[in-house]
């Protein structure tokens, strides 16, 4: 047991640090992520984490924070995403679009900066060993905000998803709350990524929350499920990456991805309720 | 021509220099035929795939160069598989959602484990997402050349079914087209195309091109055969544009420093994609029939 998990690694700030912060990302993450694949919108999801690097990048070429370049791309990325992408067909091709569009301009930034860009770089690996106390706070705070913001739209958000015709019949801004929904992905990546990295909170947005959808049909649980397994891959990763130096993006994707296919294997063999069909087929 | 076109616009001079020749070669290739393979991308909602695709080659490339292997040859397996993994796990849309997202994140994990095997490659990520479209050789245009080709004669064959799959899958299936099969053999074309992209434009432009112009077009007219038509002329003249814009910003402030091609041709391929949108209610009264009609439902 000792040589699994050395105790010596929670006396370590760095790895306490490490592990708040990871936690916490892992939290807002199956929170999130779990109106992500309930929606399907992976890939905004995917899209909204690299828009942000852009804006990192833009962020080093003039001088400011590169936090703020992220903030402000990843939430006019949103805009431009729940703008353009209305209907199920377009939303797709819409969110390809404008991420290479973001990622061109990118380019375009870090070509015309005449030093090498490495803050914004560092950004899509993350540096969560490196975390202070104060960003661990700051983190925290700003996860807390987004899960009060997915609280407050949870009822209306969930009838839009669920059934958005019934939603817009009963008067529900169907149009408003997917944007709104996007803007807090696009924060919650935001606030995220400096620590974590684009790659980990993709994969725990998606992965976790997929292998809840395949377990259960009820929402609550499927959120619970989400919250927990995520949190299960994130402490794995990094008592892993303690162990080994391997990079953690990779444990944590590996562990993720076991989940899944493990939730696929075992889903359909479940029993399950008849709300399950109608649950799945996306009525 | 005005002095000023010549500076900032359009300078002829480009068609005397062999890089600016070559790029507009190779991107005229990839840009035709990912416009062509990209219609029934945007047509089947598979853009996402599309695009992972290519990030999950680039883990190819990296692990084919920590083996000492062809980076070509890794980029190209792993697209393969990746498309491959992307049918056997997704069979409805929700589903290929979730699972497109789960293997692209691992793939990237996996990559992030290569380069902290092989600190060499670390440049190369670079690279690999943005291209270098403008040292493209000749003979690697030439066999992009082919297997664009061959991509295009697979389709040739498939036209009819992956139509009618696309469009109507359920009475498609009851008719006795083999639906998975079919989409199984596109999605293996498609990546095939769009690894080749990859490796010469790179990444973001390989995406660009796959999605942007088919994207616009099928905004513009319902006719399929015409809407693929549109999808590879608008393809070859975002990639002509953006190349002579990149080779003219030289002129651009702050002078002396090149904008890159990426830069423009994602910006023109948004910007089509936007007017084909804003334009949609006047071709549609013109053209007399409602774009919306190629989609299934």
């Amino acid at each position: 047991m000792d040589r699994l998990i050395q105790p010596a690694m929670f006396a370590q700030p760095f790895m306490q640090n490490a592990l708040l912060t990871g936690s916490m990302a892992a939290g807002l993450a199956g929170v999130v992520g779990f109106f992500i694949v309930l929606r399907g919108v992976s890939f905004a999801a995917h899209a909204l984490g690299q828009i942000g690097f852009a804006g990192a990048a833009g962020a080093v070429l003039i001088g400011v924070a590169p936090l703020w370049g992220l903030v402000v791309f990843a939430l006019g990325g949103a805009f431009a995403l729940g703008a353009l992408g209305v209907r199920e067909q377009e939303r797709d091709a819409t969110t390809a679009l404008v991420l290479v569009a973001a990622l061109g301009l990118g380019a375009l930034f870090i070509a015309l900066n005449p030093v090498y860009a490495t803050e914004a770089f560092a950004l899509l690996f993350g540096t969560i060993v490196g975390v202070s106390r104060d960003q661990v706070w700051q983190t925290g705070l700003l996860a807390l905000s987004c899960v009060a913001g997915l609280a407050v739209l949870y009822r209306p958000l969930l009838l839009a998803t669920v059934n958005a015709e019934t939603a817009e019949a009963r008067g529900v801004p169907v149009r408003l709350v997917g944007i709104l929904f996007l803007v807090v992905v696009g924060i919650a990546a935001a606030v995220t990524i400096p620590t974590v990295g684009t790659l980990l909170i993709f994969s725990l947005m998606v992965g976790p929350a997929g292998a809840a959808s395949s377990l259960t049909s009820r929402p609550a649980a499927a959120m619970g499920l989400a919250v927990g397994l995520s949190l299960l891959a994130t402490w794995v990763g990094l008592i892993v990456a303690y162990d080994t130096g391997w990079p953690i993006g990779f444990i944590i994707s590996a562990a993720v991805t076991a989940l899944y296919l493990g939730a696929r294997l075992v889903g359909p063999r479940l029993p399950r309720r008849r709300l399950a069909q109608a649950w799945n087929s996306g009525a | 021509m005005a002095d000023w076109v010549r500076q900032y616009l359009f300078s002829p001079d480009m068609f005397s220099n062999d890089q600016v020749t070559g790029a507009l070669l190779a991107g005229g290739v990839v840009a035709a035929v990912s416009a062509v393979l990209g219609y029934f991308v945007v047509l089947r909602g598979l853009s996402f795939i599309g695009h992972a695709v290519t990030d999950i080659g680039f883990t190819g490339g990296a692990g084919a160069s920590l083996l000492g292997l062809n980076a070509l040859w890794g980029l190209a397996t792993f697209c393969v598989a990746a498309a491959l993994g992307v049918g056997a796990l997704g069979n409805r849309a929700r589903e290929r959602d979730v699972a497109t997202g789960v293997i692209l994140a691992l793939a990237l994990g996996i990559g992030a484990m290569f380069l902290y095997i092989n600190t060499r490659y670390v440049s190369a990520p670079f690279t690999l997402l943005f291209g270098s479209i403008f040292e493209v050789d000749p003979d690697t245009t030439r066999v992009m050349a082919w297997v664009g080709l061959l991509c295009l004669a697979v389709l040739a064959v498939l036209y009819r079914p992956l139509l009618f799959c696309s469009l109507a899958p359920e009475t498609a299936e009851a008719r006795g087209v083999p639906v998975r099969f079919i989409s199984t053999v596109f999605l293996v074309c498609m990546a095939v195309a769009v690894a080749e992209a990859a490796q010469v434009v790179g990444v973001l432009l390989s995406t660009a091109l796959l999605i942007g112009p088919p994207a616009t077009a099928a905004y513009l007219v319902a006719r399929p055969g015409l809407g693929i038509a549109i999808a590879a002329v608008a393809g070859v003249l975002e990639t002509w544009l953006g190349i002579d814009l990149s080779y003219v910003s030289y002129n651009w402030p702050p002078s002396g420093k090149g904008w890159p091609v990426s830069f423009f041709i994602t910006s023109l391929a948004l910007g089509f994609y936007v007017v084909a949108r804003l334009l949609r209610p006047a071709f549609r009264q013109r053209m007399g029939a409602a774009p919306t009609r190629i989609r299934a439902d």
